[in-house]
């Protein structure tokens, strides 16, 4: 299904952004065309960033926010129509930074929607500065001598707030990451799905991630504790002996935010 | 004899002396009086010093008086404190369990709860009626207005008021006036009900003070109003959802005060490019920063006016009193949607909280206006090109439609651009600030109160509007209240000046912004009365300034 708008495309040459919006593209055609899912009914919302352009080029109903506030404008999009599928794109530095407070209550609240994060861990389209995922050490222009902060595991803490769907894919497994996005699309409740993207200008750790990414099996998908041991696999540092798992982590059914809203 | 009583409840917070305040000005309400009430308390949850001023009079007055006729005392403070204002045959009634007193009534209002079996805090039931008795009003009365306000333990206060009765002696005898009552509404109650009217679906909120019992009392009624009320984490999640929710179809709202609106500004904008419609409460506190949150001040004005980063249109409206709170709400919601921009409502504490007897049939003359929507031909384009700049709307989920919002610059269809071209759509927002601005024209933006034939004139907004009005009436000069105040009504502000050579300003903030605004019109002003301790006017204030001004 053609989903392309007619906006020029502006991402570097052979940014795995590519490889993100093509799983995207993946993902909601087969959801429409084979599953029956109106195409109306998609409505994307991002923040600003490399990743905020994906809406410029998606042919589907979108809200193009603010910096790291798109959960929220996601958040009231699906509260007033319960019957959308919300899509929000996001940032690392969109949402582990400016935004961090509205990913974890989002989370909290179970609410109905789609978050993709696209993280390249580092500020790119502002010339590179480091993010809570940067790694401890990492050279951008705010931070010539490397940075001193340690980074987070989103997962981890998404896992804490309450979310009750977590992937993580990588934007080079193009089949992989579209069926963990569908997946998260089909989740009612809070899915959260983040994607590793190498920044080849200036981040790019390609290798390191092919070197030590490895496929989930699915199971024990609703036990937290052995989630929190599959989360903690890799810690976001660029630990040498570390492997990196994708795949689902984590899913679990609960009533949603939106439900329990507009019961009465 | 002039009919015009003012009577002060006092006590620590917890003593509920609010609700008896409450209860006394919907006593007199019954016997047709006009009511205001007044309301000052501190930032703490007990203990401290709460009291309510009533002003209970057969013409409708919406300040303080300044001397006391009944000082109703539930603890010492509020005897020592306000004693002094007492009026010349002015009345004391107090807590004899708490206070000694040579001067005024005492009544055992705890004793008699305790005996009764009471809780601490209805010894305020025995000290209204006690007050009640001495006035000479009836027990039906009594038991009628207590019957529809007591929510909790009816039976058991009704008999602790009996027996308060019963222990209490007449001393004299407030007359009825024969009318209808009126309905008595604080300012935020009645601008959500405004909102209501006009098709509110969600407000969302954050607490902050004095906008909090917005929150409260839609979310008490949710039932019945049919409006889902949302506390979201915080004031720029308030505002980003309440946008989204817009963008999908929902008529939002959303409140808070001057530091919270600080935190939503960047939102504000993005409302103002995304062309997405907002009702927003702003609740002026006293500022800056945390200030003062349970006093007032009209410090926002030229905040609210320029808040947001870039050009983009807006409304500011000021109400005055409940019941313009009432019918510009309703006015408002219409408006964000008729025209895709954000709404700002700015109240300010003592509009907010105090309450005010309104006149319900307001709101028979605004209904819920439909917005423009697509016809449902060719392709959607959300940012279509208008001559009034305005696009018709369509929302996600809408069939054979691609409905893109853009907080970017953006063409027709939403997609972000950065060419020379994005002067179009810019050219097309200021546009429909035209047609906003020949909108303002036709709806009653300037209201003109007392002598309309006089030179000398004053200015007043917002809460200040009140005491004004009693000063202009009893120096026989004319009062101007701007109530939409962006865009300017020009027009409507020169007709109301017409003739008049002296103007002063009256406003409860440190520099006159509402000068400043009339001065960036052309409008000169001559004058300006200023006060900012966090509390309202009174007329005498005004009036005595005037004098050496005019």
């Amino acid at each position: 299904m053609k989903l392309d708008t007619y906006c020029q495309n502006t991402w570097c040459p052979g940014c795995p952004n590519f490889g993100i919006l093509e799983a995207v593209k993946r993902a909601i055609s087969e959801l429409i065309e084979k599953d029956g899912k109106k195409r109306e009914n998609f409505v994307l919302t991002c923040g600003i960033g490399c990743h905020g352009k994906n809406v410029d080029y998606l042919n589907l109903n979108s809200f193009y926010g603010l910096h790291g506030r798109c959960l929220c404008t996601a958040q009231g999009i699906k509260l007033a129509n319960p019957n959308l599928k919300v899509i929000a794109f996001v940032g690392d530095g969109d949402i582990y930074n400016e935004g961090i407070c509205h990913l974890i209550h989002a989370a909290k609240r179970n609410s109905d929607i789609t978050v993709l994060v696209y993280d390249n861990r580092n500020f790119a389209l502002t010339v590179s500065q480091f993010t809570a995922t940067s790694p401890k050490g990492f050279k951008g222009s705010s931070t010539p001598k490397g940075s001193i902060e340690e980074p987070f595991n989103p997962l981890e803490l998404v896992l804490a707030s309450g979310a009750t769907f977590i992937a993580r894919g990588y934007a080079l497994k193009i089949e992989h990451l579209k069926d963990l996005i569908k997946k998260a699309i089909e989740h009612k409740g809070f899915s959260f799905v983040e994607i590793l993207q190498p920044c080849i200008t200036f981040f790019d750790n390609r290798k390191f991630y092919e070197e030590r990414i490895y496929e989930l099996e699915e199971k024990d998908l609703s036990l937290k504790e052995k989630t929190l041991m599959k989360i903690r696999k890799w810690d976001y540092s660029d630990g040498e002996g570390a492997r990196i798992p994708i795949g689902i982590f984590y899913q679990i059914q609960k009533p949603t935010f939106e439900e329990l809203v507009l019961r009465s | 004899m002039l009919k015009d009583f003012s009577i002060l409840i006092g006590g620590e917070a917890g003593q509920g002396s609010r609700m008896a305040g409450l209860i006394i000005a919907k006593i007199f309400n019954q016997l047709g009086y006009r009511v205001y009430i007044y309301e000052d308390y501190q930032s703490l949850i007990r203990g401290g010093h709460n009291f309510s001023q009533i002003r209970a009079a057969e013409k409708e007055f919406q300040s303080r008086k300044e001397k006391i006729d009944f000082l109703l005392a539930l603890d010492k403070n509020t005897l020592n404190l306000h004693k002094k204002d007492l009026s010349k045959n002015g009345v004391i009634v107090f807590n004899k369990d708490k206070i000694r007193s040579k001067e005024g009534i005492g009544i055992e209002i705890e004793k008699i709860t305790k005996e009764m079996g009471g809780l601490p805090v209805m010894a305020n039931t025995a000290l209204i009626v006690g007050f009640a008795k001495i006035v000479g009003i009836k027990w039906q009365i009594l038991e009628d207005v207590l019957g529809k306000e007591i929510k909790r333990e009816i039976e058991l206060n009704l008999k602790i008021a009996k027996r308060s009765y019963e222990t209490s002696k007449n001393l004299l005898k407030i007359e009825k006036i024969k009318r209808e009552p009126k309905i008595l509404l604080t300012g935020n109650e009645a601008a959500a009900l405004g909102a209501v009217k006009t098709g509110l679906n969600f407000y969302f909120a954050y607490p902050m003070t004095p906008a909090t019992s917005i929150m409260n009392f839609l979310a008490r009624e949710e039932e019945k109003f049919k409006v889902k009320v949302i506390q979201p984490e915080n004031e720029i999640s308030v505002i980003n959802m309440a946008l989204g929710s817009a963008f999908a179809g929902a008529k939002t709202m959303i409140g808070t005060s001057g530091g919270g609106f600080a935190l939503m500004v960047e939102a504000l904008s993005l409302a103002g490019q995304s062309e997405t419609p907002i009702l927003i409460i702003e609740s002026q506190r006293g500022g800056p920063s945390t200030g003062m949150p349970t006093y007032n001040l009209q410090g926002d004005l030229l905040f609210v006016l320029s808040a947001g980063h870039g050009d983009f249109p807006r409304f500011v409206i000021a109400p005055g009193d409940a019941e313009q709170c009432l019918y510009y709400s309703a006015l408002g919601l219409n408006l964000a949607w008729k025209y895709q921009t954000p709404v700002i409502f700015l109240l300010d504490k003592d509009v907010s909280e105090n309450t005010f007897s309104v006149d319900e049939k307001i709101l028979e003359k605004i209904q819920s206006q439909n917005p423009i929507f697509w016809d449902k031909k060719g392709e959607y384009k959300r940012y279509k090109i208008t001559d009034n700049g305005i696009s018709p709307l369509a929302f996600p989920g809408e069939k054979n439609a691609i409905v893109k919002a853009s907080s970017y610059e953006h063409d027709e269809f939403g997609i972000t651009i950065e060419s020379e071209e994005i002067e179009k759509m810019q050219k097309k927002r200021m546009r429909k600030y035209e047609t906003m601005k020949k909108e303002v024209e036709k709806l009653p933006a300037v209201k003109v109160y007392g002598n309309r034939k006089s030179k000398k004139a004053i200015v007043a907004w917002g809460i200040s509007k009140g005491a004004a009005m009693e000063a202009a009436e009893n120096l026989r000069i004319k009062l101007i209240q701007p109530i939409i105040i962006e865009p300017f009504p020009k027009k409507q502000m020169e007709t109301a000046l017409k003739g008049v050579k002296k103007l002063v300003s009256i406003e409860l903030n440190a520099t006159g912004q509402m000068a400043k605004v009339l001065n960036s019109q052309g409008i000169k002003v001559d004058g300006k009365i200023l006060k900012y301790n966090g509390r309202p006017f009174l007329a005498k204030e005004i009036e005595e300034k005037l004098k050496k001004l005019l």
